[in-house]
């Protein structure tokens, strides 16, 4: 089967640049809502929202964008203060205040779509998971350009979305991280709050049509936590997020089209794959984030292990040395003193050869002048420890072997000098061995 | 060029296909009194079916639910559900290419149950590996899962065996479509449920109510926290039929939630919030069996949610209506203490303190900041409970308003003299939720704040003990029979210690 | 590093607890270091320490509910798991979220759970032993109350009581005056004393420094280290109190710092 991918610049182009500027609206807000821990909010709101979108239908008896927006925000606003009235008035958990609100108004909406079916033409399936496929044959004329309605609106809410968290970037950054600070330096967290929730409903509303009430939700929430994975810092988490929108509208249009094609289907829903996509990257930033990356944590614990199996390397043939003790420094000894595996030793010996620490004399290490530099340190170190902590900490001396063990691997010059001082410059450690000198670099 | 308007049809034939899943099927009779026969008594068999699987799930969802609310996990339930989708695509692709009947129930439910699951371990996984919060895991595998979902759907839907016809039902619901073997699924699932649940009824309990000692007491605290979610996703799984994916969620969380308001056991409330799903889910699916156009997922949920409403107001331990009632109460109570003691200190410069004596009200007017109805409002009060009585203008204590006023006086003074002196102390080692001032305070405190108080040339009001048979005069009178916790009965019996200022 | 073979310590055998070597890091970041102290059998232990010192972590260590780096905790000589019988916890009132819906009855019984038998209903002599238990604190009169409806004093006692009925050998109390009426206290401290008459051992997190001499008779002082730890009147001086709220011990938290920063940027 040929990967044919079948692309045309009028349809296609025009569902992903739709696709794009949705899911850039809906991230923006999504920052907040996860910093601010509101994320099931917004999913509520989402689902809320139905009832105001079919009381709105039948006044104005038409899809008409503003009566829509006006009643998506009155009921996304509802929606955050029946939660937060039910939680405080009623002494019922968040979560739970949530759940009875949002189900309520969504079998509320339900029940009035499915009422006037015969006036309204509003699809509850189409609200729930969205049809962008038909987006591009619904255009308006926009300077004498065939545009599509549903791209004009989305683009606007995005405009509207980016000006309010340009504008308001300050407050809602203070906001999110200290309600307290923030209502106390003036800026009302409840106004912002407020205001938060109105922009999710009218992007949830604009949404619909293209993505859906459910994949909303991962637009807002998906890509934002993605940047929060990231990232510590509120603007690039907004860029990243934004980056991470643009890819999953793009990516997740494509291979609506292509997958199903390779296993002889037409196109699948690109709504459903946007969101497929979006949970990829976030797979992948969970994974491979730099430092708190899953896959990288476990890299740093066995780097981090390597390097500490090369200091006990050095260290034991520095000692070896030091005790002219008439032992062959072979490899197998080595191994078997210092209970290392395999593969770890050959990795870490390969390491410190290649950094000329060590070399093989007739089957022995030996260590280099550089090798007994970082040896001599370390064990420098590891002494400053035993003194400190039967000084300072007051461990017994049979004791404090293994733990400056543990720290000696951590340790830098700067640390070394005020062991060094704060332990009165001891000549040797409690087991009675010399402390050797600091060896300065070069 | 794959999206052409012809193309895209079938999305627009199941759309009408989808109305026709969400109208309740009932026949449009003109004669809705025979048919509210039909139900009342039964006699239709399959709505005897519906009804009864309708109230075997809102019974399991009660009982579910309770436990996930206790444990913070509302909306596990929510996510689970949505998580349910992508399983049941799967499935049904499954079946087709190998050759299985795709629309076979257990089936079906084996594909829900295995991504369920999936959900739950990647929220778990999500929250304990990296930095994301449970809001945000919960909702990333809402989202996601649903979104593979759907799009597993939309290529179902060009499958030569007809649309996804089922499938469609999974999200909103079809109760009315619900079949002998359906009935069967829902009650065999809520009767595990049911049983498992009150099997480890004490252990969920102690995991709900304090996990760190379950684990001192070396219960698998992992274990029994799967248990739970198992249970939940179980409940979402044969909810589905019933009142579809999004609205499971309303079973598990508002009759829990309401039952909260009646009660303070959880036996009690388990019981209750069993009761609210049953019949939310009986009256539900029988109002949509009845009218037309009203689907039955949103019916029952619709019931769930009167009942929460009913419940958050009239409730009747944590319901609106009597929280109100209460904080009047202790409003009133609060206002009469100030009266009295106020009263006492007025008439006690003006060394009118006999029980005949009495003090007009203009002279009480200027020693608090009360306005001359409140004032009004509380002297009446006060002498229709006969702490005073009251003649025109003038005011005196009864026997028993003069004790009560004593009691007051000395205890807000040795309290005003302690927070003086103690200061340092007084934060951490008073509780200051017992009502006298004897159970706050150290005897020796007491003692000591005491001889303070004479030297203050302050006279101290006898330690009014000795007259108890007063205060429970006065209890009995107020109908005050401490129902809210505010005044708590001290753990010690009421001994009268002689002590005295004089 | 020893066994705890050492035939000397012959009455080692039978002590309620013999911590040894542990040290306790949450994510890598050392909260106790090499902590070690024996305690005698039908003692009152007192724990003090200044905030941060790792005494909620030293009494979740023993428990097995945190995870330890190094050591090894013995409970009447064997490992937790297998003297969990013996030995009775009493949380910090405020591990526990007090609108719960049971009654302080219920809360009582929970210490008996384990006694009951899993999947098994509480019957009427546990009822009558939870009572017994409640009365011994002074509340059981309040048992039908639901919890949130008792003052910070009775919780308090509830949870004492809790732990109470198991009729342990070895109690382990997570600041059980904290935020206490007088009364209660007074209660608490009867209590304590009850238990020593009867040979069984209390551990008690502690704060004011005030009341350790007539309230216990063992003290063990705590900064991220066992300062010192001994009878009342031998160890808890102004030098040992120095040592554990003064000086801070800048360079381990500067080298458990770095063992941090190392382990993410590597």
């Amino acid at each position: 089967m040929t990967l044919d991918l079948n692309w045309n610049w009028m349809l296609d182009g025009w569902i992903t640049a739709v696709a794009v500027v949705c899911a850039i609206a809906c991230a923006l807000l999504g920052n907040f809502l996860v910093l601010r821990r509101m994320s099931m909010l917004g999913d509520a709101i989402t689902h809320a929202v139905l009832p105001g979108l079919a009381v709105a239908f039948l006044i104005s008896d038409s899809r008409a964008s503003l009566p829509m927006f006006i009643g998506a925000a009155i009921v996304g606003v509802l929606t955050a203060f029946f939660t937060e009235w039910i939680r405080r008035a009623g002494k019922v958990d968040e979560g739970a205040s949530m759940g009875v609100v949002f189900t309520t108004l969504f079998a509320i909406g339900l029940v009035m779509i499915v009422q006037t079916i015969d006036q309204v033409d509003l699809d509850a399936n189409c609200v729930l998971y969205g049809s962008i496929e038909l987006t591009p044959l619904d255009t308006i004329d926009v300077a004498g350009w065939q545009i599509p309605r549903a791209f004009c609106t989305l683009f606007l809410v995005m405009l509207i979305n980016l000006t309010f968290v340009i504008v308001f970037y300050k407050e809602l950054k203070v906001t999110s991280f200290d309600p307290s600070l923030a209502g106390s330096i003036g800026f009302s967290p409840a106004i912002i709050h407020y205001a938060l929730m109105v922009l999710v409903a009218i992007t949830a509303v604009a949404s619909f049509e293209s993505v859906g009430s459910v994949l909303v939700v991962a637009m807002m929430v998906v890509p934002a936590a993605t940047a929060y994975l990231l990232t510590h810092r509120l603007h690039i988490m907004i860029c990243f997020s934004i980056l991470a929108a643009i890819i999953s509208a793009v990516a997740g249009h494509v291979s609506a089209i292509a997958i199903p094609a390779s296993f002889g289907f037409r196109s699948t829903s690109t709504a459903g794959m946007m969101a497929v996509i979006s949970g990829l990257l976030l797979f992948l930033a969970a994974m491979f984030a730099p430092r708190q990356g899953i896959a990288v944590k476990l890299w740093n614990q066995l780097a981090l292990s390597w390097h500490i199996l090369g200091d006990d390397i050095v260290a034991l043939l520095y000692r070896v040395d030091e005790k002219q003790a008439n032992q062959r420094t072979e490899k197998a000894w080595i191994r078997e003193v210092l209970l290392c595996s395999p593969l770890s030793f050959t990795v870490v010996m390969t390491w410190l050869r290649i950094r000329g620490e060590i070399v093989i004399k007739t089957n022995e290490l030996v260590l280099t002048d550089q090798g007994q530099h970082r040896a001599q340190n370390l064990v420098r170190s590891h002494r400053l420890w035993e003194q400190y902590l039967l000084d300072q900490v007051g461990i017994d001396p049979s004791r404090v072997h293994p733990q400056a063990e543990q720290m000696e691997h951590y340790t830098d010059k700067k640390m070394r000098q005020q062991l060094h001082q704060v332990t009165e410059k001891p000549s040797i450690d409690p087991h009675g061995s010399p402390i050797p000198e600091e060896r300065s670099t070069k | 060029m794959s999206a052409t308007p012809a193309e895209c049809a079938p999305s627009l034939e199941s759309q009408s296909f989808a109305f026709e899943s969400l109208v309740a099927v009932s026949e449009q009779t003109t004669n809705v009194w025979s048919q509210l026969q039909r139900l009342l008594f039964l006699q239709d068999y399959n709505t005897r079916v519906v009804l009864f699987g309708a109230a075997m799930l809102g019974g399991a969802a009660g009982v579910v639910g309770v436990f996930t609310l206790l444990r913070k996990r509302a909306l596990m339930g929510d996510a689970i559900s949505h998580a349910t989708l992508p399983g049941i695509t799967i499935s049904f692709l499954a079946a087709s290419i190998w050759g299985f009947d795709e629309k076979s129930l257990p089936l079906l439910l084996v594909g829900a149950t295995v991504t369920g699951l999936l959900g739950v371990s990647t929220i778990l996984l999500l929250r304990g590996l990296t930095k994301l919060k449970e809001d945000t895991s919960l909702s990333i595998v809402l989202s996601v899962f649903f979104g593979a979902g759907i799009a597993l759907l939309g290529i179902i839907q060009q499958m030569p065996k007809g649309h996804a016809a089922g499938l469609e039902s999974f999200i909103l619901g079809k109760t009315a479509s619900m079949v002998v073997s359906d009935a069967q699924l829902i009650a065999a699932a809520s009767i595990t449920c049911l049983a498992g649940c009150s099997l480890l009824f004490k252990e969920l309990k102690l995991l709900c109510f304090d996990e760190n000692f379950a684990g001192s007491r070396g219960y698998p605290i992992v274990k029994l926290d799967l248990i739970l979610m198992a249970s939940v996703v179980v409940i979402s799984i044969v909810g589905l039929q019933a009142v579809g994916l999004i609205m499971v969620v309303a079973l598990l969380v508002t009759p829990a939630a309401s039952s909260r308001f009646w009660t303070d056991d959880l036996t009690k409330m388990t019981l209750i919030s069993a009761g609210i799903g049953m019949f939310s889910g009986v009256i539900g699916a029988a109002v949509s069996a009845l009218y037309p156009r009203l689907p039955s997922g949103a019916m029952i949920v619709l019931f769930c949610a009167t009942c929460f409403m009913i419940s958050m107001t009239l409730g009747v331990k944590r319901g609106l209506l009597v929280r109100s009632l209460r904080r009047l109460k202790i409003n009133r109570s609060i206002g009469r203490q100030h009266f009295l003691r106020t009263m006492y200190e007025v008439m006690e410069q003006k060394q009118q303190l006999g029980l005949e004596q009495s003090i007009t009200i203009n002279d009480l007017l200027p020693a608090r900041s009360w306005s001359k109805n409140r004032l009004a409002t509380i002297v009446s009060r006060s002498a229709r409970e006969e702490w005073i009585t009251r003649i025109h203008q003038e005011v005196r204590f009864t026997k028993k308003g003069r004790f009560e006023a004593e009691r007051l006086t000395r205890e807000h003074r040795l309290w005003e003299l302690f927070l003086i002196h103690h200061a340092d102390i007084a934060p951490t080692r008073v509780d200051r939720e017992a009502d006298h001032i004897e159970h706050v305070l150290e005897p020796e405190i007491v003692a000591e704040l005491e001889l303070l108080l004479i030297e203050d040339q302050r006279e101290l009001p006898q330690s009014p003990h000795g007259f108890d048979h007063w205060k429970q005069t006065d209890d009995s009178k107020n109908g005050n029979q401490k129902p809210n916790g505010n005044q708590k009965p001290s753990a010690e019996p009421p001994v009268s210690r002689a002590r005295t200022g004089k | 590093m020893f066994s705890s073979s050492d035939k000397q310590q012959d009455d080692s055998d039978s002590a309620p607890l013999l911590v040894e070597d542990l040290t306790v890091a949450y994510h890598r970041k050392p909260v106790l270091w090499d902590v070690e102290f024996q305690i005698p059998k039908g003692s009152l232990v007192g724990i003090v320490g200044p905030n941060g010192a790792g005494k909620s972590t030293l009494l979740k260590a023993i428990m097995g509910l945190v995870p330890i780096a190094t050591g090894s905790i013995k409970v009447f000589n064997t490992p937790y798991r297998k003297a969990r019988a013996k030995v009775g916890y009493v949380p910090q009132k405020e591990s526990v979220d007090w609108d719960f819906p049971v009654t302080a009855l219920d809360v009582v019984m929970m210490g008996l759970y384990k006694q009951i038998g899993w999947c098994l209903p509480a019957r009427r002599h546990h009822r009558t032993q939870a009572l017994r238990a409640m009365e011994q604190v002074g509340i059981a009169d309040l048992a039908h109350r639901q919890i949130s409806q008792l003052s910070g004093g009775q919780q308090q006692r509830t949870f004492l009581a809790r732990a109470l009925v198991q009729n342990a050998d070895l109690y382990l109390m997570d600041e059980p005056f904290a935020a206490v009426d007088a009364s209660t206290e007074k209660a608490i401290v009867e209590i304590l004393r009850g238990l020593k008459k009867e040979g069984k051992t209390a551990i008690v997190i502690h704060h004011d420094l005030q009341t350790v001499n007539s309230y216990f008779d063992h003290v063990i002082l705590l900064n991220m280290r066992v300062v010192a730890d001994g009878p009342v009147e031998e160890v808890f001086n102004q030098e040992n109190l120095n040592k554990t709220y003064g000086g801070r011990l800048t360079l381990l938290e500067e080298v458990s710092e770095a063992m941090r920063r190392r382990e993410r940027s590597l």
